[in-house]
């Protein structure tokens, strides 16, 4: 059977921090596929390489794992994809076990578990130069011949022993080498000891331990691991982080923005039919752009996650904050998620698949829309603008500032509160253990950061074409038709639907100061947050309303009350005004129970906030 | 091997001050691992006893592996980021209650 194999399925197994996916980037180059796991929403990223024989190996890179026994959707997939459980997946002809070469111990114990399941491996000691450098030598042969299968030395970063890799991988499916049976199963813990004595045995004996140890990183940790100094720096470094989201990547948001804007106008120029194009210039090309404007900050925000988890600090950041997160029952790995919500909610839910437990995750998910996302900014500039008064407060802070920065205060400790209720009232019990391994530091290679970065555009491009797209032509709809009828005074969007929705609802909202044309702004709100600022710049009839806020700022001022306008910044700080949102939620947690739930808890926090804001506001004389 | 875990905790090595639990560890404690269990508050964890235990023994927290607290964290000194054998592995101190350690310099 085996000379008819013209091509093999390969999968790549390894710890977590094994420099897993540098070998997989080195391997397939950049031939891969990113797409999700049928029925999960792990994700799938499969390579091509073609070997010297001519065969075609499908290299398949599955989530880090320590042990087949798996705890979170990630390490489901490894283990079942290995196994040749997955729906939809055919099982691999040969697995690599990924090595960290200078860290072995706990990467032999999955080695063992992997021969268990009776398919041919490869082992692949990577990082072998660092390995090298700290003078840690390891026989080769005799490790090879205890564990029951070919070695290779790789340095992934340097595509170094990669063709030999590949050699090896192809011998291994051409001998066709008949499968053997699968006698893996769960361990317990006695077979845990058991199998972990016998790693420590094999270290011992081939291993002979480095003569110059790494020294770098327990002198790094007695600094960013400091009890006071750690979290200062942990500070700090949010603080540079934040800084650079909103001014780096402003130039080129301004870019965005224009080219859609051209982009809407020369649509305009050339589409005669009056329907058409305002469903192409103002419903696909406006709102898609409104979402794309984001893009820039998204690729700042995850330029420094991914470099940072290169270096190895995100386990680090993970450490500092478990303890402060845990007081509201959050896990220390969601800081990542929540701290990614700070651009956009969207890529934020979509990175709490980090989080093992189902119950911690979805806290996780539940409350990352409250973290102050960057279309909420344009809502609250406006705003503020208006009804704060440009001064100084205690000499030196501009109050207008203060206010800002009290917004994402009330956004991050509602988070938190909300937290501490859900895991009251959902679930009670704690969260699950926190165990982390603290990996080596390591230089991050910039060809892998951007290739990574460029994984991550590529998602939320996707995203936004098949969820916000959608989204963008409904609310089109809903605030196009019907056309105002003949000699109509007031603007069009008041006849639409959205302007029936808005009339409908505003005596609900009208306890919190809300008019009617506020109403209206909600309901094209739902599309991003930002887009209210256009929906009220067509209510108040205030052409171009995003580059104009100058003028839109002085019609509100003059249209609202102080109460009003404080209670619509209440408001936003709470409300679920994103539909996107909502949908990928739904996406990542394969039922409508979350995200209702969602829509309906941030609802209730949102009118009751308004409420208390407008009336206290309205008592204290700003009626 | 015997499975240590299963004894009963009345038979908990009764030597005093020389092993700990590494709940209780403080910065700087170096010893060896001598006993893992799955006894110690079991609603505490998120997860069943025996889960804990299983998770701890395979990043490696066995009997015989040589540990030290090399930081803590900044409230509560919780949590603990300990050098297990040639790793860092960080945890906190209600997980780490059935690991029991025999510190450096005790006599047994």
């Amino acid at each position: 059977m085996s000379e008819t194999l013209t091509s093999a399925r390969v999968a790549l197994v390894g710890n977590p921090n094994s420099g897993k996916t540098a070998l997989f980037n080195a391997l397939t180059g950049s031939r891969q596929k990113v797409a999700n796991y049928a029925g999960v929403t792990v994700e799938r990223k499969e390579g091509m390489i073609t070997s010297a024989a001519g065969r075609n190996l499908y290299v398949l890179d599955l989530p880090g794992t320590y042990s087949l026994r798996a705890r979170s959707p990630d390490e489901a997939v490894t283990r079942d994809a290995v196994l040749g459980r997955l729906e939809g997946e055919t099982p691999p002809d040969v697995v690599i076990c990924v090595a960290d070469a200078t860290n072995l111990r706990l990467v032999l114990r999955l080695a063992m578990e992997l021969k268990q399941v009776g398919r041919p491996m490869v082992l692949a000691l990577n990082m072998y130069d660092i390995a090298q450098r700290q003078g840690l030598r390891i026989d080769l042969e005799g490790l090879s011949r205890e564990i029951g299968a070919p070695i290779v030395t790789t340095v992934a970063t340097r595509k170094r022993g990669i063709e030999d890799l590949v050699a090896q991988v192809d011998a291994l499916a051409a001998a066709g080498q008949l499968v053997g049976e699968n006698t893996w199963r769960e361990p317990n813990a006695a077979e845990i000891r058991q199998a972990h004595a016998e790693a420590q045995r094999l270290v011992r004996t081939y291993v002979r331990p480095p003569e110059h140890p790494d020294t770098w990183t327990g002198k790094i940790d007695k600094v960013l691991l400091h009890p006071v100094g750690g979290l200062a720096i942990l500070l700090g470094l949010l603080f540079v982080m934040f800084q650079a989201v909103f001014t780096w990547a402003t130039p080129a948001m301004d870019g965005i923005e224009a080219i859609f804007g051209a982009l809407g106008q020369f649509v305009g120029a050339y589409v005669s039919n009056d329907l058409l194009r305002s469903l192409i210039s103002d419903g696909i090309i406006a709102g898609v752009g409104s979402v794309l404007v984001f893009l820039p900050q998204i690729l700042v925000l995850f330029f420094f996650i991914i470099l940072l988890e290169d270096l190895g600090y995100m386990a680090r950041a993970a450490f500092l904050m478990d303890r402060i997160m845990g007081g509201a029952g959050l896990h220390g790995r969601a800081f990542i998620p929540l701290l990614s919500s700070f651009a956009c909610a969207i890529p934020g839910i979509m990175s709490t698949r980090v989080i093992d437990s189902k119950e911690d995750r979805l806290t996780t998910i539940l409350v990352a829309p409250l973290m102050t996302c960057s279309a909420r900014i344009p809502v609250y500039t406006l705003i503020i603008g208006a009804f704060i008064p440009n001064e100084r407060v205690w000499g030196f802070a501009s109050l207008q500032g203060l206010v800002m920065f009290g917004l994402y205060a009330s956004g991050i400790l509602s988070a938190l509160a909300i937290s501490f209720v859900i895991r009251r009232v959902f679930w009670r019990g704690t969260v699950e253990p926190f165990l982390m391994e603290l990996p080596t530091y390591k230089m991050p290679e910039p060809k892998s950061v951007l290739r990574n970065l460029w994984i991550r555009a590529k998602i939320f491009l996707n995203r936004a074409g098949r969820i916000i797209l959608p989204m963008m032509i409904l609310i089109w709809v809903l605030s196009t038709f019907p056309y105002p009828p003949e000699g109509a005074t007031q603007p069009a969007i008041d006849y639409s639907f959205a302007g029936m929705i808005g009339h409908a609802i505003q005596p609900l909202l009208a306890p919190i100061g809300f008019n009617w044309q506020m109403s209206i702004a909600l309901v094209p709100g739902m599309a991003a947050r930002e887009v209210a600022v256009a929906a009220l710049g067509t209510v108040y009839a205030i052409g171009d309303a995003e580059n104009n806020v100058g003028a839109l700022g002085t019609a509100l001022a003059n249209h609202w009350s102080l109460a009003t306008g404080l209670s619509f910044l209440a408001w936003y700080v709470f409300a679920p005004q994103c539909a996107p949102t909502l949908g990928v939620v739904k996406r990542e947690t394969n039922s409508w129970r979350w995200p209702v739930i969602m829509f309906v808890y941030m609802v209730a926090l949102a009118y009751t906030a308004s409420f208390i804001v407008y009336h206290t506001a309205v008592a204290l004389g700003g009626g | 091997m015997n499975d240590i875990s299963t004894r009963p905790a009345a038979e908990a090595p009764p030597v005093e001050g020389a092993i700990v639990r590494l709940s209780e560890a403080s910065l700087g404690d170096v010893g060896t691992i001598v006993d893992v269990r799955a006894e110690s508050s079991p609603d505490n964890h998120g997860v069943n006893l025996e889960e804990l235990q299983r998770r701890l023994l395979e990043f490696g927290f066995v009997e015989g592996a040589r540990i030290e607290v090399i930081h803590e964290g900044a409230i509560r000194r919780d949590p603990i980021a300990v050098r297990l054998d040639d790793m860092r592995v960080a945890l906190r101190r209600r997980d780490a209650e059935d690991v029991y350690i025999l510190l450096d310099g005790a006599k047994t």
